[in-house]
């Protein structure tokens, strides 16, 4: 059913701290990885070892830099997947039910056998986060690895996205931001996590930390003091030297 | 947006066909017999002919009854409904007329009413969409319904219809393409309120995710073709509605109509190839598009 169910007070979605993202690209390769062996139809490549190779990604990586008004540029790494929205628009243009929204944890799937391939939910996405398989025909999109997170089969320290558990800088995190004491929703409050696109009115569930303030090098020289400049009067030797020279044609 | 030709097709044939019908469906022209049988089968073949080539686009069309399931949010299971519910009343409509030389007054007017629902629910599936500042405004089904009731009339040999509503057609196209470029601007989505990175300073895009093109490149962030925009603007003007206007005031003679219908088809064409060219989806500011 298309209609999105009502506010789940369990909102699972992910954290992604702008600050320690290195732009390794773990997180796309791990997401790729599961998400090929695992639930739904395999995320395709066409011609991948060819001149003009596409694929289907849930998650990708983005670079940005950054001017401030002062001071030095900032390169600005950038990953993007599923936000799972509150209002998500991909979920209500759906004609066949085949998009919705979980009532439970609020996480947006798509049913793929019930999905025929129109890519309206594609276009409702502001976020790009949606691309249709052009092997299977059916819309692809971030499951929050709904087949680790509570797959009872993995150890526990595994029961987490892909892409989080990959993460070596720790720039990915997953939790209920339903829950304000949660380790996630903590994170949130403390560093000011902020939404994408909040003009678009989908109240996404993934939220995004900004990169910390940039501290400045204080001007730190031993050697400075010996390098002032030399006296402007100068007196004896090479004060006569000084007006000497200055009398030479050329001399300022 | 890319523009398929699968859905140039649907929309301007659709129209066309469900405009014809909605003037048919409220008795202009009172036709019955064969005449009106000509009439139905030239409705019938534009109309079932646009949605056929809608759903070329498909990834599953063998799975298209399902979208007939979510009327309640989805404008393109509601255009299903409108569609086939037009269809199959102005279908029992047409045979009264052809066959049996009598007019069912009430289906055909539940017909007409259904015809522009189709019309409007077509033209709601790119207003809905605010992902798309473009589109996501009145004007759109203000336009598709002025398009599509023009060409119909015209059709329909409805001449004293035909001409205001072309007129007011060209008119409303005209102004769509003048304030659309201001309309991404208005919306206010930037890649600074894309990335949150807008209060540090200013943002550009370094580098993409990947080297190669993609799903979302391909489908959204399109823009070959927009040098000729201007071009294309004025035949469409020109060809879709100045020139039928000035081919519907000379004397009546068949050929100058058979001319005015495909002048105005070749017109509504090239407007709404540039309709799907010319929209930009705000996932291209994350390319460093826009």
């Amino acid at each position: 059913m298309t209609q999105l169910p009502p506010p789940s007070t369990v909102k699972l979605g992910l954290v992604i701290d702008l600050d320690t993202c290195v732009g390794c690209h773990a997180c796309v390769i791990s997401c790729k990885g599961w998400n090929t062996e695992n639930y739904g139809a395999p995320l395709s490549d066409q011609d991948p070892y060819g001149a003009d190779p596409t694929g289907t990604f849930l998650n990708r990586v983005h670079s940005y830099e950054v001017q401030p008004p002062d001071g030095t540029a900032q390169l600005i790494h950038f990953p993007k997947s599923c936000l799972h929205c509150e209002d998500a628009p991909c979920v209500t243009v759906c004609p066949t039910g085949a998009s919705y929204k979980r009532a439970e944890d609020g996480i947006v799937l798509v049913n793929e056998s019930s999905c025929i391939g129109c890519g309206l939910c594609a276009w409702a996405c502001p976020y790009g986060a949606r691309e249709m398989d052009a092997a299977a025909k059916v819309m692809k999109k971030c499951t929050l690895c709904v087949d680790r997170i509570y797959n009872e089969n993995l150890p526990e320290e595994d029961r987490q996205p892909a892409c989080v558990r990959t993460c070596p800088s720790n720039a990915r995190h997953f939790g209920d931001l339903g829950d304000e004491t949660s380790v996630v929703s903590i994170l949130v409050a403390e560093r000011g996590g902020f939404d994408l696109m909040p003009e678009q009115g989908t109240r996404p569930t993934n939220k995004y930390l900004p990169p910390r303030l940039k501290d400045q090098a204080q001007d730190i020289d031993i050697l400075a003091p010996f390098l002032a400049p030399i006296a402007t009067d100068p007196k004896g030797f090479l004060g006569w030297l000084d007006r000497a020279l200055s009398k030479l044609p050329g001399s300022q | 947006m890319h523009p398929a030709p699968s859905v140039i097709i649907f929309t301007t044939f659709s129209g066309l066909g469900f405009g014809l019908l909605f003037w048919l469906g409220i008795g202009l022209p009172a036709v019955t017999g064969w005449v009106a049988f000509v009439f139905f089968a030239i409705a019938y073949i534009m109309a079932v002919g646009g949605l056929l080539a809608s759903t070329f686009h498909l990834g599953h069309p063998e799975r298209a009854l399902k979208a007939f399931s979510q009327w309640r949010t989805s404008w393109l299971s509601r255009e299903g409904w409108c569609a086939v519910l037009a269809l199959l009343i102005m279908a029992i409509y047409g045979a009264g007329l052809v066959f049996f030389g009598s007019r069912i007054t009430l289906f055909g007017l539940l017909g007409s009413l259904l015809s522009v629902g189709t019309i409007f629910t077509t033209s709601m599936i790119y207003t809905q969409l605010k992902s798309i500042p473009r589109w996501n405004q009145p004007t759109t089904p203000a336009l598709f319904l002025a398009i599509s009731l023009s060409g119909g009339a015209l059709l329909a040999g409805q001449i004293k219809f035909a001409i205001p509503l072309l007129i007011l057609a060209g008119g409303l196209q005209a102004y769509v393409w003048a304030t659309g470029d201001s309309r991404f601007a208005k919306a206010g989505t930037t890649l600074a309120s894309a990335t949150g990175l807008g209060s540090i300073g200013n943002v550009r895009s370094f580098a993409p995710p990947h080297t190669g093109s993609n799903y979302l490149l391909k489908e959204m962030a399109y823009d070959i073709g927009r040098k000729h925009v201007v071009q294309l603007q004025v035949i469409g003007l020109t060809l879709g509605f100045a020139l039928p206007v000035i081919l519907l005031l000379l004397p009546f003679s068949h050929w100058t109509a058979l001319l005015a219908v495909v002048s105005h088809i070749t017109g509504v064409l090239a407007a709404r190839w540039l309709f799907f060219a010319q929209a930009e989806h705000v996932v291209g500011l994350y390319y460093g598009k826009r």
